[in-house]
């Protein structure tokens, strides 16, 4: 038999490796790059997280309406803003800046944050853990099964696929484009559903929250807002 | 007319082997048998239908059949089918997922049911790539027009080209394993094949047996006005099909599980599978895709981007490799 030599796959083109073998300069700026480059990010997100706290002028604190982490207010349907896809909040920002999504409170505080700005916030609050299952009891009504129905099946009778479908498994969302959806206070999703029905808000890519929300009757909307809050997943699996 | 053919119809008379108005009395005597064999056909095809079970018929058709008109369900009224009552459609609903049998039975039934929807979890050993069965069957293989189980159930077993053999609904499922999911076959009897088999025949509770039932496969497009184009196909799959299956198509993942399926690549089906054939692609994405807006894409932009997503390299066809 025959052996072969052994040769280790080569992580980086010989022709970079020959770069940096011809000098002391080229290895420095490397790791200035690097060290620049993640710096940077680091600073963004520290610049989002003061100005989530402390607001900024003509700017109120995010904390003000969506909780001290983000974790939104339930009462008045402020959402969630925490371990949301960076894309999704920072299309948003844009978007109340612009007024292709209208909200009296969001689209001055928008207006009045720089482009870097933006993304420094949306960063910081992508950042955030996200909803986690907690311990409070699934409660079984009709309409909390009605609700969990839909988010987990959807209803093809009438075109409905299921919420999860597209914002992920367990709600969590999926990047870039989709946000989660479990722990989102009821009072919000019910809002934005409505909205979409209504065309109050249409900056959802190619229609795809339009053309579902269109197919909900006022009960659907307000079942699976409701188990949205606090969606148990327990017995999805039969 | 050729010389020659005078000169060999000329000989034909003479030796009376021939006359030119034999073929008026060949053409004559097909018309009169074909009438004989199509009047009674037609007869038949309508006194099958009329014997269905009432039950399995929509309201608007139950109301409609008594004025003795042939509901609009049946295929091409007054032409014979070919097979008698298998092309007659007959619209079906599965029974609810709330009345899931108990017992061993139901266990199978769910543990079938588990296997559709996850088949990452629950068929694992028999899996090759990152797709599970509700990926081109939706709502867990309930949705008509999307190749629902109970559609397919009860027309086996059947014929298929594709082995050149009558195939059992259980040689059926290990189909999808090999080529769709590219990966091994269950052995017949394995407890994932029975659980499909029982999660499929209790789909099909109440559905006549081979008949055809409205929704059953992907609704068949009539061929495209241009020839299917992958560089079109490529701007309609951007505009639409991107944003959840990727602008590679290769799909997105959370946390290591394809959330939405590749659409080619070595996580997608391989290449002897249906979805490789560009008409079935384009059925099924006419009918299906985006999620939530079926029939909103032309039938000329589903064909396209059909081409363009099988235009992409993925996994060998299994029959082609030599072992």
């Amino acid at each position: 038999m025959r052996t072969k030599a052994f040769n280790p796959p080569c992580l980086l083109p010989h022709s970079a490796l020959k770069g940096l073998k011809g000098g002391l300069p080229a290895w420095i700026a490397l790791i200035a790059w690097v060290g620049l480059g993640s710096g940077a990010v680091h600073a963004d997100r520290l610049a989002g997280a003061a100005l989530a706290q402390q607001g900024g002028p003509g700017m109120t604190a995010c904390v003000a309406c969506h909780g001290a982490r983000g974790e939104g207010q339930a009462a008045a349907g402020f959402p969630r803003l925490a371990g949301q896809p960076k894309a999704y909040l920072l299309k948003q920002l844009q978007e109340f800046a612009n007024g292709t999504r209208k909200n009296p409170q969001m689209e001055p505080i928008a207006r009045a944050l720089s482009a870097q700005q933006r993304g420094d916030v949306a960063d910081h609050y992508a950042s955030l853990p996200g909803w986690k299952a907690g311990a409070k009891a699934a409660a079984s009504s009709p309409q909390s099964l009605a609700g969990s129905s839909l988010a987990t099946r959807g209803n093809w009778n009438k075109e409905i696929p299921a919420c999860f479908a597209c914002h992920g498994p367990d709600g969590a969302g999926i990047l870039p484009h989709f946000p989660a959806l479990s722990g989102q206070p009821s009072a919000y999703t019910r809002a934005q559903l409505k909205a979409w029905q209504a065309g109050t808000r249409s900056n959802d890519p190619q229609g795809l929250m339009k053309a579902v929300a269109d197919r909900m009757t006022d009960a659907e909307i307000d079942a699976v807002s409701l188990y949205l809050e606090h969606p148990s997943f327990s017995g999805r699996r039969e | 007319m050729p010389n020659w053919f005078s000169k060999w119809l000329e000989n034909q008379k003479h030796t009376r082997a021939f006359h030119p108005s034999w073929i008026l009395l060949v053409v004559a005597t097909t018309i009169i048998i074909a009438g004989i064999v199509w009047i009674p056909a037609a007869l038949v095809s309508k006194a099958e239908y009329d014997r269905l079970p009432s039950a399995a018929l929509p309201a608007s058709e139950k109301t409609s059949a008594p004025t003795g008109e042939i509901p609009a369900a049946v295929e091409q009224p007054g032409f014979p089918a070919p097979t008698g009552p298998k092309t007659i459609r007959v619209d079906f609903s599965p029974p609810d997922v709330g009345d899931l049998p108990s017992g061993e039975f139901g266990e199978a039934v769910r543990l079938g049911r588990n296997i559709f929807n996850d088949t990452q979890t629950y068929a694992r050993a028999y899996v090759g790539n990152g797709l599970n069965c509700v990926n081109c069957h939706l709502d867990e293989g309930r949705k008509a027009n999307s190749a629902p189980l109970w559609a397919a159930y009860v027309m086996f077993p059947a014929y298929r080209e594709k082995n050149s053999r009558v195939n059992s609904y259980e040689d059926r499922l290990t189909g999808c394993f090999r080529f769709s999911m590219n990966g091994k076959v269950p052995p017949p009897g394995s407890k994932e094949l029975i659980a499909l088999m029982s999660y499929s025949y209790w789909l099909s509770k109440g559905a006549p047996v081979g008949v055809e039932l409205a929704g059953r496969g992907y609704p068949k497009l009539a061929e495209p006005q241009q020839p299917p184009d992958a560089a079109r196909g490529k701007k309609v799959f951007e505009a639409n099909c991107a944003i959840c299956h990727g602008a590679d198509g290769q799909g997105t993942q959370v946390s290591g599980r394809y959330a939405f399926p590749p659409l080619w690549g070595k996580d997608s089906f391989n290449a002897g599978a249906g979805m490789t054939q560009v008409h079935n692609a384009a059925a099924f994405i006419r009918a299906n895709m985006p999620l939530g807006q079926g029939n909103t894409l032309t039938e000329q932009e589903a064909w396209d981007v059909a081409k363009y997503m099988n235009s992409h390299g993925r996994p060998v066809d299994p029959r082609l490799v030599k072992s």
